[in-house]
């Protein structure tokens, strides 16, 4: 019996470590290119790790070229999308969990429909619809655009964070002197930062890799987030890998720093203790 | 501390009708308890008082003041929620004064209420803990010391003792009692546990299906319920039934049941002679005698330790006796019974008691 849940626990532990590896894998290779020397790039085969390492990749990309400015552009972008979002989908969650009113169901069903479509599709249109108001090629425009089409699936997000929320705490509260809105704010958000983080995260990272509609709606280097500024690095006759893949390495940093940020809240079950359970 | 009247209120969600039309005045410090099966509407009736759900009709009044469109805020009242509802990002001790907190009470009367709240609940040395670190009684003591520390109105307690075990229950509810006794408080306790109605109230409102069944000291409902289901809800073992028709005898009346056995019982003047009525009789009122009136079968023996329960057949129909007598222990195949007329119950076709 024993060395049966042994085995098990190692076949699990095993399964999992295949999953890890083929999941980084990917970034291990990012990094590898990044530190690789253009002439050992293609002389040297498949190899894990070059025989000489070198830096002057990050050296040219964070000194010689725009990246700078794409990475002011997608922080600006990225957070300012999370944020809007998040705040928005906090509202109207809380709304969609706990009011019953009119067309509550229509405007979930029309907010599922807005999620049904390809992207592809609607570039034309908005591209069509922002350009007189003067928001295209502009970050503005890109948080506009981003948090449209990031709120419906945030909403539902945050809808089930609420869900999972007892109703007797903010009724607790309400008879305890609190307005509802002082019950949200004091009582149901705190309890819903795990939710919160998650929402933000999800969006930020979104936002963060988002390439169609930058590509669409950004023209110039002024403008442009990072996943666009990647593309710089295609030109008509070679890719220049080395400071492509540098470039992405530096692009995973805010990544990282934000989830290492909010992950204490992703992974914290506040409500323990509420109610009896 | 205040009364509260309830008029005529009533309660629909869409078409569906929960509460038809409930009328009850409670008196300053008074202790209710209303009792009923799930369903029956006494919950919503006090989430009404409590203003968290809308009064549909009628009229609900605290200390005079028509409260029916005040938010719940405002109407200065406590609840206790059977899930205990504490905020589990608060301390116990922050638990305690939000209320206060929310009204910018000063903060050393703060300090002073939670400090006597806690000590009249025995939660001195559990203030700085969050609610999860605490058992089960220690979060039902919590959340009652967040309804006292307000000194509201009125303390409005929703089934607050049905997370707990049995014997926690039975502490709890002394506690409660204990706790009512010294603040004196205007209270309504929702159960379904009619133990604690019998226990707690000073006056029970038993509900059923949305209407009010009967209204009374718990020793009224006991002894001289309104109709059959309170004579079925309160008391366990549950009152026994029999069906039967009233007749005239010789020297006064009697319930002729199916085989013609006639029990006699007292006159009921608003009886027509060979109306349907059922005869109810409490198992702990059956007496066990070897020349009994009625034969029935012993199906089943239960030793409860303080006394003994006998599952009967009478006529066919499941029929239970309470007894403190051992000997009842070797009961069986069959025993015979008498029904003292004093404890025999009449209810009408309609079952309201006829008397």
């Amino acid at each position: 019996m024993k060395s049966r849940s042994l085995l098990l626990t190692g076949a699990h532990r095993l399964a999992i470590l295949a999953y890890v590896v083929f999941a980084l894998f990917p970034l291990f290779w990012l990094l590898k290119v990044s530190v690789t020397p253009n002439d050992l790039l293609y002389s040297e085969g498949v190899r894990m790790w070059p025989s000489r390492m070198t830096f002057e990749h990050f050296n040219f990309v964070i000194a010689h070229s725009a990246f700078p400015t794409f990475f002011k552009n997608s922080l600006i972008v990225s957070g300012a999308t999370a944020v809007v979002v998040t705040v928005l989908a906090s509202l109207s969650g809380y709304a969609l969990s706990r009011f019953s009113f009119r067309a509550k169901y229509w405007i979930v069903a029309l907010m599922l429909i807005t999620q049904m479509f390809p992207l592809v599709m609607l570039v034309a249109p908005i591209f069509k619809m922002l350009s007189p108001l003067g928001l295209t090629n502009s970050l503005t425009g890109l948080v506009i655009v981003y948090s449209a089409f990031n709120v419906p699936f945030a909403t539902f997000l945050m809808q089930s964070f609420f869900d999972g929320i007892p109703k007797d705490l903010e009724e607790a509260a309400m008879i305890d002197g609190a307005t509802q809105f002082i019950a949200f704010r004091q009582i149901i958000l705190p309890l819903t930062l795990p939710g919160i983080a998650a929402t933000l995260g999800f969006v930020f990272t979104a936002a963060w890799s988002e390439l169609l509609f930058a590509l669409m709606l950004i023209s110039g280097n002024d403008a442009a987030t990072f996943p666009v500024g990647l593309l710089t690095f295609v030109s008509k006759f070679s890719v220049d890998f080395g400071q492509m893949m540098a470039a992405g390495v530096l692009a995973l940093i805010p990544a990282c720093l934000f989830f290492l940020l909010i992950q204490r809240y992703l992974v914290q079950g506040l409500t323990a203790g509420a109610v009896k359970g | 501390m205040a009364s509260i009247d309830i008029e005529s209120v009533r309660k629909s969600y869409g078409p569906v009708s929960v509460l038809h039309g409930v009328d009850l005045a409670i008196k300053d410090g008074e202790f209710i308890v209303l009792v009923g099966p799930s369903g029956c509407g006494k919950s919503t009736l006090l989430r009404m008082i409590a203003g968290l759900e809308e009064v549909t009709g009628g009229e609900i009044r605290i200390s005079g003041n028509r409260v029916n469109d005040l938010a719940p805020k405002d109407r200065d009242i406590a609840m206790v929620f059977q899930s205990y509802a504490l905020y589990p990002h608060m301390s116990v001790a922050d638990n305690m004064s939000y209320s206060l907190r929310l009204r910018k009470t000063a903060k050393d009367k703060i300090a002073s209420a939670v400090s006597s709240a806690a000590t009249k609940l025995g939660l001195d040395p559990l203030l700085e803990r969050r609610p999860k670190a605490l058992s089960g009684g220690q979060r039902q003591r919590v959340a009652m010391g967040r309804a006292i520390v307000r000194q509201p109105k009125a303390f409005l307690f929703d089934e607050p003792l049905s997370n707990l075990d049995a014997r926690l229950r039975e502490q709890m509810r002394a506690e409660i009692k204990k706790l009512h006794a010294d603040l004196k408080a205007t209270s309504i306790y929702v159960t379904h546990d009619q133990i604690e109605a019998m226990t707690l109230a000073d006056r029970i409102v038993a509900m059923h299906g949305g209407v009010v069944q009967q209204v009374g000291t718990p020793l009224e409902l006991y002894d001289t319920p309104a109709n059959l289901f309170v004579a079925g809800f309160i008391g366990s073992p549950g009152m026994n039934f029999l069906e039967g028709r009233y007749v005239k005898t010789g020297e006064g009346a009697g319930v002729r049941l199916s085989d013609g056995t006639v029990v006699p019982v007292a006159p009921r003047a608003g009886l027509a002679p060979e109306t349907t009525v059922t005869l109810g009789i409490r198992p702990e009122h059956v007496v066990i005698a070897k020349d009994g009136m009625l034969e029935a079968t012993v199906d089943l023996v239960e030793p409860t330790g303080f006394g003994i329960i006998l599952h009967l057949s009478l006529h066919g129909l499941p029929f239970k006796i309470f007894t403190l007598d051992r000997d009842a222990l070797s009961a069986g195949p069959t025993v015979r019974v008498d029904f003292p007329q004093k404890h025999l119950h009449v209810f009408d076709e309609t079952g309201s008691r006829a008397d």
